[in-house]
């Protein structure tokens, strides 16, 4: 998730606050559950996100083993639509940023 | 019921009046539980002015509507602490959101309600009538599931005798019910 150019970005300034933190992503974050079903999860991703069902069905499947994935990223306001479009179809999402 | 099929630009599937009564019932109670939540939530005299309308700060402390109403942030350890400002970030998120998420659960809900029709029979439904009970049909199956504890392992099934029996039945069927829908809808 990190680029070269985001390291450089982060730096910390004599105050020591992180410099560019305005910058970094946001995440949406999907988290298992024992309730949705797989295709019905996969379903939503390409629905909401316009993903191919092969990309839908890798994350779906990230979620199912892992436990969660990332199933978008962007700017505040993009992530936050994002996680109220999931609880809508009743998906366990939730935002954070790349720490 | 058989799953359900495409025909044409429809879906299509068959009820008896059980199962019609059954579904109706349960997507009904969601509905009352969604609705009593929207109800005594904070009254705002601006609001109603401008028309912007301000939800509850707090997650429900019912399980079953904290899991249809989740919040916007988690901890990263299991059952940790939220930090400072993710909490208040995640209180604020409630309150802007909450309330277009309320309205959204009880209209999938009320699709049902006007789609199913109480004596059962044939079931016809256009596509986004068929998201509408995809939607609802989870948002069911998650108030079920919370209620009877259903986790990763299990259970799949338990003693005839057992309280829970009845309505592991129901939420296996619920479950055969949205995943045809699922597969017809994709296919």
């Amino acid at each position: 998730m990190n680029s070269p150019v985001e390291l450089e970005r982060t730096q910390v300034d004599p105050l020591g606050r992180e410099v560019g933190s305005e910058d970094r992503p946001w995440m949406t974050v999907v988290w298992n559950d024992p309730v949705n079903l797989m295709s019905y999860v996969t379903y939503v991703f390409q629905k909401l996100f316009g993903y191919s069902r092969d990309h839908a069905t890798k994350l779906m499947l990230d979620v199912h083993q892992k436990g969660r994935a990332v199933v978008s990223s962007g700017g505040k306001d993009k992530v936050e639509a994002d996680v109220a479009k999931l609880h809508a179809a009743g998906l366990w999402a939730t935002m954070q940023r790349d720490s | 019921m058989n799953g359900w099929s495409r025909q044409g630009t429809v879906l299509v599937t068959d009820f008896s009046r059980q199962e019609a009564a059954v579904l109706r019932g349960l997507v009904g109670q969601v509905h009352e539980m969604l609705s009593g939540r929207a109800e005594d939530g904070p009254k705002d005299e601006l609001a109603e002015l401008t028309g912007i309308r301000t939800g509850h700060s707090t997650a429900p402390d019912d399980p079953v509507l904290r899991r249809l109403l989740p919040d916007f942030h988690r901890a990263e350890e299991e059952d940790g602490e939220l930090s400072e400002r993710d909490s208040d970030s995640a209180a604020a998120l409630r309150s802007v959101h909450e309330p277009e998420l309320l309205e959204h659960k009880t209209g999938v809900a009320q699709v049902v309600l006007d789609t199913c029709p109480e004596s059962g029979g044939r079931i016809e439904l256009a596509d986004e009538q068929a998201d509408a009970w995809l939607a609802a049909l989870n948002d069911v199956r998650l108030a079920l599931g919370t209620a009877l504890d259903i986790r990763e392992d299990g259970p799949d099934e338990v003693p005839q005798d057992d309280p829970r029996a009845p309505h592991l039945g129901v939420y296996h069927w619920l479950t055969v019910v949205q995943e045809t829908l699922v597969e017809a809808l994709t296919s």
